[in-house]
């Protein structure tokens, strides 16, 4: 096993599928000549060359439209989005073309196509630039929407995206690219569509993802230190969603709080509660609480901004209550 | 061209106006649901611009695409069944009158996000950029399209990278409902790939023989340049924007000012004019289309439903 950054894992994935398959290509605004804007293709463009690290204009629309076009055609192309806030401005083709391409036209298109975009707050970047939508992306079938909470699962997961025949959104935190892990020697993959526990534990359940998944382990120690041991479920991929390894677990411990970045309305949590009520309802020992982002548009002030984010001690003050 | 060719161009144009009457009278019966968009008046357009392909250029185009997909070579049998909503569609039922497409036929299907394929179009051609071959993607879009981001992201890409597409501009004068000189800044839509340093032209759109000749010409520009081209056909749709137009926007006169220049007549009297074929053999394409859709019709309406399992079907490629 070899530690190594978020940043480097993303980056061995991406040159490791380029160096295996010359279908691969990035396309993406400064992914090339300034080497990412948050420096995962530093030295790709030297090493691979404008064909295939394709510098586009600002134009969020063009660079995925073009990218489920190549993709159509039998390319394997990985666009990347300098910020998911970007991704509005290309929802059409997020949405309305990727996701529905294949479906609508009787199964006669093959989109393989990985959209790499970042997200989350905690860098003062103001509120349109810090956003954690995953939610609304995992809404839409016919798209898969994966994000890793760890340098091995990003390394694996990306790679088995790469290879995947269909449009994968893989979002990345703006704050984990200098988290570091043990990532194993050698290449390997880690299924999409496949839940994790990241810590065994047996008083309750913590059933989190991405940046939400650094907060948990952290609590996680803090709970220990008073006896309390939380086992953490790691979603990995929010659609399609693995329920198994939740169900396990809250059947075990009957009492679940759910974590995330991004706002509690309509979010992830309340997709995970309203299954864990639908299909665990008779274990149920304590009412599931929601660990999220308040409801505000992020601002830029360094002590609201961190208010307004799930914290640390917000887990743990929620595994008290749901303990109580 | 020769005469087996303009003769194939005069079947072509004449099955897509007899499959769309057709389909407009089981559209009126309630056999076919959703939004019908009629290519009647239009037919000149795409039969002579796509007469101008390789098989192995594409084809990608809007929702008004009944008259494209017949004219890339796909059955009126698969049309039929599609407007149908069958299983022996090609899009199996599940995309209707605004999504056909056949990979088989090189045609990536209609689109009905306006604008929406524009940035696709040129995505198909980077993809063969990418593999380094010289097919070219043929994209048509109303001028309607032109007004919207999309466009000009596209058009841009195109230039930039030097990406083998015709962009193809069907100007049907009317965006909707809503006439191009109050949509466009302007009205001559070809001016906008001028902003691009797009090389670019425009014909007549009713005239088959004028479209072909201009797109043929294009396509050699794109195919030994490497470099897009701008076509601005014009043309206009006999019919309403849509099945249930009540056409507020467009006075009768107008209209029948256009019939009178309509493309088929119009290719008709060409093909007797110059000599190249007898009333006679032209009354049997007439014929040989009247049997064709007539069991199309027959095709489709036996054809079976999609079942529950295809409901979940296609949603991805890998499980």
């Amino acid at each position: 096993m070899a530690k190594i950054t978020m940043r480097e894992a993303i980056s061995q994935a991406l040159m490791e599928e380029m160096d295996r398959d010359p279908a691969v290509f990035i396309i993406g605004e400064e992914v090339g000549v300034w080497g990412g804007t948050y420096a995962v293709t530093k030295g790709f463009y030297d090493k691979y060359g404008s064909d295939r690290i394709k510098d586009t204009p600002i134009a969020e629309n063009a660079i995925i439209g073009a990218a489920i076009g190549a993709a159509m055609v039998g390319q394997r192309p990985i666009a990347e989005l300098m910020t998911i806030n970007f991704a509005f401005s290309a929802m059409d083709y997020i949405v309305n073309q990727a996701a529905k391409l294949r479906y609508m036209f009787g199964g006669q298109f093959m989109l393989p196509l990985v959209i790499r975009a970042v997200g989350g707050g905690g860098r003062q970047l103001g509120a349109t630039h810090s956003q954690t939508p995953d939610a609304i992306f995992a809404h839409f079938p016919g798209l898969k929407v994966v994000s890793p909470g760890t340098p091995e699962d990003a390394k694996g997961l990306l790679k088995s995206a790469i290879r995947s025949n269909d449009p994968i959104l893989f979002i990345e935190h703006a704050t984990m690219y200098q988290v570091r892990g043990d990532v194993p020697e050698g290449e390997y993959l880690i299924p999409i569509g496949k839940s994790k526990v990241q810590r065994p534990g047996k008083d309750l359940t913590i059933i989190t993802y991405c940046k939400g998944l650094e907060l948990s382990m952290k609590a996680a120690e803090e709970l220990a230190k008073e006896g309390i041991e939380a086992e953490i479920i790691d979603l990995r991929t929010l659609r399609p969603l693995d329920m198994g390894p939740v169900l396990e677990s809250f059947k075990k411990t009957n009492r679940a709080i759910v974590v995330e970045e991004g706002w509690k309305s309509y979010g992830v949590g309340s997709e995970i509660v309203s299954r864990i009520y639908e299909e665990a309802f008779d274990y149920v020992d304590a009412p599931i609480i929601r660990v999220a982002q308040k409801e505000v548009p992020l601002p830029y002030n360094r002590t609201l901004e961190q208010a307004a984010l799930p914290q640390v001690h917000d887990i743990i003050d929620a595994a008290k209550e749901v303990l109580k | 061209m020769k005469k087996e060719q303009l003769l194939d161009l005069y079947y072509q144009m004449v099955l897509i106006r007899r499959v769309e009457e057709r389909g407009a009278e089981l559209y009126q019966a309630g056999k076919i649901g959703g939004f019908m968009h009629l290519y009647i008046g239009q037919e000149a357009v795409s039969t002579g611009l796509i007469a101008a392909r390789e098989p192995r250029d594409r084809v990608i185009t809007a929702y008004r695409d009944h008259g494209v997909a017949l004219n890339c070579g796909i059955a009126a049998n698969e049309v039929m069944a599609e407007l149908l909503g069958k299983s022996t569609g090609m899009s199996k039922g599940k995309g209707g009158s605004m999504h056909m497409a056949s990979t088989e036929k090189n045609m990536w299907g209609g689109h009905a996000i306006v604008g929406g394929h524009l940035p696709v179009a040129a995505g198909l051609a980077l993809g063969d950029q990418y593999a380094k071959n010289d097919n070219i993607t043929i994209c048509m879009f109303g001028d309607g399209a032109t007004n919207i981001g999309y466009f000009h992201e596209a058009l841009n890409l195109a230039k930039t990278w030097g990406l083998r597409v015709l962009w193809v501009c069907e100007n049907n004068q009317y965006g909707m409902g809503t006439a191009v000189e109050r949509a466009s800044a302007v009205p001559e839509i070809r001016q906008k790939a001028e902003g691009y340093g797009m090389k670019n032209g425009q014909v007549d759109g009713m005239d088959v023989v004028k479209v072909y000749e201009a797109a043929s010409e294009a396509m050699n520009f794109i195919r030994k340049e490497g470099q897009p081209y701008f076509l601005e056909i014009d043309t206009y749709r006999f019919r309403g924007h849509s099945m249930g137009d009540p056409e507020r926007y467009r006075k009768a006169e107008e209209v029948k000012k256009w019939q009178e220049n309509d493309p088929i007549g119009i290719f008709n009297k060409y093909l007797l004019d110059k000599k190249v074929t007898t009333r006679k053999a032209l009354d049997e394409i007439e014929t040989r289309v009247e049997e064709e859709v007539a069991k199309a019709v027959e095709f489709a309406e036996s054809s079976p439903e999609p079942t529950m399992e295809d409901l979940y079907a296609d949603i991805y490629a890998d499980n």
